[in-house]
């Protein structure tokens, strides 16, 4: 059964990442990019592992899992914000990532004050 | 050229992420879970910086602003789950039953009460 598991997952994953990879992109798939077909695989596979990320937040059994997978989510956003800005050359998406970094830094450390303190509460 | 080197380093901080992704997934444990998902996905990301930085020529505005996006991470990132995984041991989360030591535990005394529970 665990095995099944496993080999369902695998097969799952490596298809979804065969069909970003391999798939032919329209040419008009982005508007005012350079080199379109590089950037619709790089932020599709972004989107992959924030898809990841976001069954760890649906699922976690504790409430530690669901905080530290927000703040790899914030992560991987600054990672997109950096290839949004690089293939349409527009540098204020930096500026967005910047002030997202800096936002899931505070909220985390506001988070692990809140799961060091609820041993008192119950 | 540096556009070549721009997508190799991109390309390789996605390999790291979504490495890193999956180890988020698939480990058994909050603590194993931080671990891979918080070093992966920081190196990934902060190669993807680095290729952004050569990718669109090096002394413009995106590059430097890449570069300083860079500082902030390595910076903010370690610290942000050390804060969480210090919180979720002191709040009483037991560490997975496969687990050999706990030496925080073990000098501090810290983390006995009753938790949620580990993860199986």
């Amino acid at each position: 059964m665990r095995a099944a598991r496993w080999a369902l997952g695998g097969v799952v994953l490596l298809a979804v990442l065969a069909l970003i990879i391999f798939r032919t992109y329209p040419v008009e798939f982005l508007e005012n990019v350079s080199d379109s077909d590089f950037a619709a695989r790089a932020l599709y596979i972004v989107l992959l592992s924030a898809l990841l990320c976001l069954f760890r937040i649906a699922r976690g059994p504790t409430s530690a899992d669901r905080i530290m997978a927000i703040d790899i989510l914030g992560i991987l956003i600054v990672g997109f914000c950096a290839i949004m800005a690089a293939v349409t050359d527009t540098g204020w998406y930096l500026d967005i990532g910047i002030a997202w970094a800096l936002q899931s830094f505070i909220a985390s450390l506001a988070f692990s004050k809140y799961l060091e303190r609820r041993r008192f509460d119950a | 050229m540096l556009s070549i080197l721009g997508k190799v380093l991109i390309g390789v901080g996605l390999g790291f992420d979504l490495l890193g992704c999956l180890g988020l997934v698939r480990l058994p444990d909050v603590y194993n879970r931080l671990q891979a998902a918080t070093k992966c996905v920081t190196l990934g990301t902060c190669s993807i910086l680095l290729g952004v930085f050569f990718y669109s020529g090096m002394a413009t505005g995106t590059g430097i602003k890449a570069l300083l996006c860079i500082l902030f991470l390595v910076l903010t990132a370690p610290v942000a789950a050390h804060a969480i995984s210090k919180g979720a041991h002191n709040g009483g989360l037991r560490m997975w039953k496969g687990s050999v030591t706990d030496e925080y535990l073990e000098d501090t005394g810290k983390g006995e009460g009753e938790g949620e529970g580990a993860a199986t």
